[in-house]
C-alpha cells in the first residue's frame, strides 16, 4: 500500500509539513514538498484530528425516511467527522445488545466513519426500568455512552442507580436534562418574547434544576455525569461550580446555541424549533465563553433530521429538532476562532479529543504526530461557502441556516488513513 | 394592509380608520336592509381549528352583509398526528379561489404562518390564534369603549382600562393590551402571579394582584373568561377561591366609578368571573360588544378585500 502524503499542510494552524500516512496511521512528519506517496494537495489548509460528535440522530433504524445510517455518515464525513455517537431513539430503541450491535455494523460496513451506538439508560426509554446496560457495554459495540436523550431521566433514584451501574462498565451517563412537568407541552425559551407571542414556555430552570441535582448524584455515587446540549447561563454556572467541587462531570453544547437566539421563533418558522430551546443572547455569550474557558468540554451537533412534513407546517405540531453535521465547523469557526475565543488547538480540543475521552474513543481524539492513527480532517479557514438544504448530504433539509454564508470549508477528510471526503465529496 | 395578523401591527392611523369604518357599517344594520354590494363575487373562507360559534357567526354575518360569498370550513385536530395538515387545507382553498381566509386556530402563530409559508395568497385574517392573538376582539373593544366613552370619535387617550383574569392563556388581553396602547388609553392587568406571564413587567401596561385596588380608578373594566380547568395545573386553588379573589360581583361592582362600564369578551362564566348580578346590570355592555363585533369585521374585510378605495372616493 503506497504512501499518502497531504502535502503542505498546516497542522493546528502551525506550520506548514507533509503529513505522511501509511497503514492507517501517521507515520512521518517532513518538510513540506519532501515527502513521497500519493500527493493530496493542501498547501495553506489547516489539518485537525477528526471531529468526534457526541450526539448525532442517524434514526436508523425506524425512521430511514428522515435519515440512514449511510446519509448520516456521509452528512459527518463532510463535515469533518470521523466518529460519532448515534442516540438511542430510533425505532425500536437502542436499548438491546441486538440493536446496538446492528448500528455498529452497519456503520462499519459502510465505513464513512466510526458509528458509535449510544445505549438508552431505560427500556424503551420509558424512565422506568434500567436497560440491560451490561449487554450494551459487552456487546461488539462496546457501548460506553448512556443516554435516554429526547427525554429526560427524571426519576431520581433511577438517575442514581444509572449513574452507579455504568461504573462497572467506565461508562457515562448522558443527562438529556429537562424537568418534564416545567416542560409540559413547551414551545420555546420562556422569557419575555413567549409571553408575547402566546407560547407555552420552556424555562430554563428546567435544565438547571436537573443539572444541579444529577451533579450533586454523581458527585454522591462516584460516578460520571455528561450533560447534554447545555442551553443557558445558568446551567454554565452550576457546572462550574460542580467542577471546581471535583465532580466528575462533562458537558457539551450545540452548535445552534453557539449562534442562534430565540427571536428567530417570531417568523413562527418551524425550522427555528429544536430542544432545548433557543435561547437569550445572555445565554449564546455566556456558553460561547463557558466553551472557550473549558468549563463546557464539546460541541456537539444534536443533528435531528426530520423529514419535510415535519417542519412545513404551524409551529405547534412541528418536530423538534435541526441538521447541524455539516454546519457544525463552520459554526464553530464563526462563533469560536473568528472573535478570538479559540485557536485552533483550541478547536482539536472541543471538536476531538476531548468529545472522544468523554465516550471513551480510543481510536479518535489522537493528537497530529508520528504514530497517531491517521483520523484527520483538513479544513480550509480562508473559504466560504453559502448553505443550500438540498445540496446536504443527508436525507432531511431542515436546516435552519437556508442562504446562510459561513466561513470554513471542510476540504478533505480521513477516516483510519483513508480519504472518506476528498475536495469537499465523498470521495 | 393585506392581513390582519396582530392588533401590534396596526398603527394609529389604520386602528382609527377601521374604527370609522366600522361606525359607518354599523349605520348600514339599522336600516331595513343591511346590505351593501362591495364584496359580490370575492368569497370569505372561515377556517376555523377550534369551535368558536360566536366568533364564526359574527364573521359570517359580517361577509354576507358585504355580499361576499361565505364558506364555513370547519376542520378539527392538527397536521402531523390528527388529520389533513393546515398546509393542504390552505392549499384546497387557494384551488377554490379564497379571497380571504378567516382563520381560528389552536396553534398560536398559525394565522401568520398561513400568511408567509406561500401556501396561499389571499388575504389572512386571524380569528383568534392559541393563546397569542385575537385583533378583531381589540377592535370590537376599542370600538365599544370609544363609543361609550368618548363619544364614538377619534381615539383613546387617557381612557383607563383595567383587564382582569386569565392573562396567560388570554389572546384577548394580549390584541388589547397592544391596540389599546397605540390608542392612548391605560391599561391595568389584573391577575394571580400564576395566570400572568414571565416578563410581564415588559408590557406596555400596568400590573395588579388586587382587583380592589384598580376598580376605583377605572373607566372600563374587561372581565376575562377564566376555565375551571386551570385548577388542575395548579393556578389556582379552587373556582371559589379565584371567584372570591378575582371575580366581579354586585358588591364588589360598588368600588368602580358609575359612568364606568364592564365589558366581557364571552362566553361568560357566570358565577365564576362575573356574577348574573353584574352581567346583567345597566353598566354592562356586552351584548353591545356582540354587535359591534360584527360592524368591526365588517370595516375590516371590507378594508383587506379592496373596499378601502370606494370608501375614500
Amino acid at each position: 500500500m503506497t504512501a499518502i502524503v497531504i502535502q503542505g499542510v498546516r497542522p493546528y494552524g502551525e506550520d506548514a509539513v507533509d503529513l505522511v500516512i501509511n497503514d492507517g496511521v501517521i507515520t512521518e512528519i517532513l518538510a513540506p514538498g519532501t515527502g513521497v506517496g500519493t500527493i493530496i494537495e493542501a498547501d495553506g489548509l489547516i489539518a485537525l484530528p477528526g471531529f468526534v460528535d457526541l450526539h448525532t440522530h442517524l434514526r436508523e433504524p425506524g425512521r430511514e425516511d428522515a435519515e440512514t445510517i449511510e446519509t448520516g455518515s456521509q452528512a459527518a464525513a463532510l463535515g469533518g467527522f470521523t466518529c460519532v455517537h448515534a442516540m438511542a431513539n430510533t425505532d425500536p430503541v437502542a436499548d438491546t445488545a441486538g440493536v446496538v450491535e446492528q448500528v455498529w455494523r452497519i456503520g462499519r460496513e459502510i465505513g464513512l466513519i466510526d458509528v458509535r451506538p449510544v445505549g438508552a439508560v431505560t427500556v424503551r426509554l420509558e424512565g422506568t426500568q434500567l436497560s440491560e446496560i451490561g449487554a450494551m457495554a459487552n456487546s461488539a459495540a462496546g457501548v460506553t455512552v448512556f443516554s435516554d436523550d429526547g427525554k429526560c431521566v427524571h426519576d431520581a433514584l433511577l438517575m442514581r442507580r444509572a449513574l452507579e451501574y455504568v461504573k462497572a462498565f467506565g461508562g457515562v451517563v448522558a443527562q438529556h436534562a429537562q424537568e418534564p412537568r416545567l416542560t409540559e407541552n413547551a414551545q420555546m425559551n420562556e422569557g419575555e418574547l413567549s409571553g408575547k407571542l402566546g407560547m407555552v414556555g420552556w424555562p430554563a430552570v428546567a435544565e438547571e434544576a436537573i443539572i444541579a441535582r444529577d451533579v450533586l448524584l454523581a458527585e454522591h455515587v462516584g460516578s460520571r455525569l455528561h450533560a447534554c446540549h447545555v442551553s443557558t447561563a445558568g446551567s454554565v454556572e452550576v457546572i462550574r461550580w460542580a467542577k471546581s467541587r471535583g465532580v466528575n462531570v462533562t458537558a457539551e453544547v450545540t452548535p445552534h446555541h453557539l449562534l442562534l437566539t430565540e427571536d428567530l421563533v417570531a417568523t413562527y418558522d418551524p425550522v427555528f424549533k429544536v430542544n432545548p430551546p433557543l435561547r437569550s443572547t445572555a445565554d449564546v455569550l455566556a456558553l460561547r465563553q463557558a466553551l472557550a474557558d473549558g468549563t463546557i468540554d464539546a460541541v456537539a451537533t444534536d443533528h435531528a433530521p426530520h423529514p419535510h412534513e415535519h417542519k412545513d407546517c404551524e409551529w405547534g405540531s412541528a418536530a423538534m429538532g435541526m441538521l447541524g453535521l455539516q454546519t457544525a465547523f463552520s459554526v464553530v469557526m464563526e462563533t469560536m476562532v473568528e472573535p478570538g475565543l479559540l485557536d485552533w488547538r483550541g478547536v482539536a480540543d472541543r471538536m476531538s479529543v476531548r468529545p472522544a475521552r468523554i465516550g471513551a474513543v480510543a481510536t479518535q481524539g489522537h493528537a497530529l504526530e508520528v504514530g497517531a492513527l491517521a483520523n484527520i480532517v483538513v479544513v480550509d479557514p480562508d473559504a466560504r461557502w453559502t448553505v443550500v438544504p438540498e445540496q446536504l448530504a443527508s436525507k432531511s433539509s431542515n436546516t435552519p441556516y437556508a442562504a446562510r454564508e459561513f466561513p470554513g470549508v471542510v476540504v478533505h477528510t480521513f477516516f483510519e488513513g483513508r480519504p472518506t471526503v476528498l475536495g469537499g465529496k465523498i470521495a | 394592509m393585506r392581513h390582519l395578523l396582530s392588533a401590534g401591527e396596526l398603527d394609529r392611523d389604520t386602528a382609527l380608520l377601521i374604527l370609522d369604518t366600522a361606525a359607518e357599517m354599523s349605520a348600514l344594520s339599522e336600516r331595513s336592509v343591511k346590505k351593501l354590494p362591495t364584496l359580490r363575487g370575492r368569497t370569505v373562507v372561515n377556517l376555523f381549528f377550534e369551535d368558536s360559534t360566536r366568533t364564526r357567526i359574527s364573521f359570517e354575518l359580517a361577509a354576507k352583509r358585504l355580499s361576499a360569498d361565505v364558506i364555513n370550513f370547519a376542520a378539527k385536530g392538527s397536521s402531523v398526528s390528527k388529520g389533513e395538515s393546515l398546509k393542504d387545507t390552505a392549499l384546497t382553498l387557494e384551488a377554490m379561489g379564497a379571497d380571504a381566509v378567516v382563520i381560528r386556530h389552536w396553534d398560536s402563530g398559525a394565522p401568520y404562518r398561513l400568511a408567509h409559508a406561500n401556501w396561499i395568497g389571499g388575504s389572512v385574517i386571524n380569528a383568534g390564534d392559541g393563546t397569542h392573538e385575537h385583533p378583531t376582539q381589540a377592535l370590537l373593544d376599542a370600538y365599544t369603549m370609544r363609543k361609550h366613552l368618548r363619544g364614538g370619535q377619534g381615539a383613546l387617550e387617557g381612557v383607563r382600562v383595567g383587564i382582569v383574569g386569565d392573562v396567560l392563556h388570554s389572546r384577548v388581553a394580549r390584541s388589547n393590551v397592544l391596540l389599546l396602547q397605540t390608542l392612548g388609553a391605560e391599561v391595568t392587568l389584573v391577575a394571580p402571579p400564576t395566570l400572568l406571564p414571565i416578563g410581564i413587567e415588559e408590557w406596555p401596561c400596568e400590573v395588579s394582584y388586587h382587583i380592589d385596588e384598580v376598580l376605583p380608578k377605572v373607566d372600563a373594566i374587561m372581565m376575562l373568561r377564566v376555565q375551571s380547568e386551570r385548577m388542575k395545573d395548579a393556578y389556582f386553588p379552587t373556582a371559589r377561591e379565584y371567584s372570591r379573589l378575582y371575580g366581579l360581583g354586585g358588591e364588589r361592582m360598588k368600588l368602580l366609578p358609575e359612568h364606568a362600564i364592564v365589558m366581557h369578551p364571552g362566553p361568560m362564566n357566570r358565577g365564576m368571573e362575573i356574577s348574573a348580578e353584574v352581567a346583567d346590570s345597566a353598566q354592562a355592555v356586552m351584548v353591545e360588544q356582540v354587535a359591534n363585533g360584527v360592524s368591526v369585521r365588517m370595516a375590516v374585510l371590507y378594508l383587506l378585500l379592496g373596499g378601502a378605495k370606494e370608501l375614500s372616493e
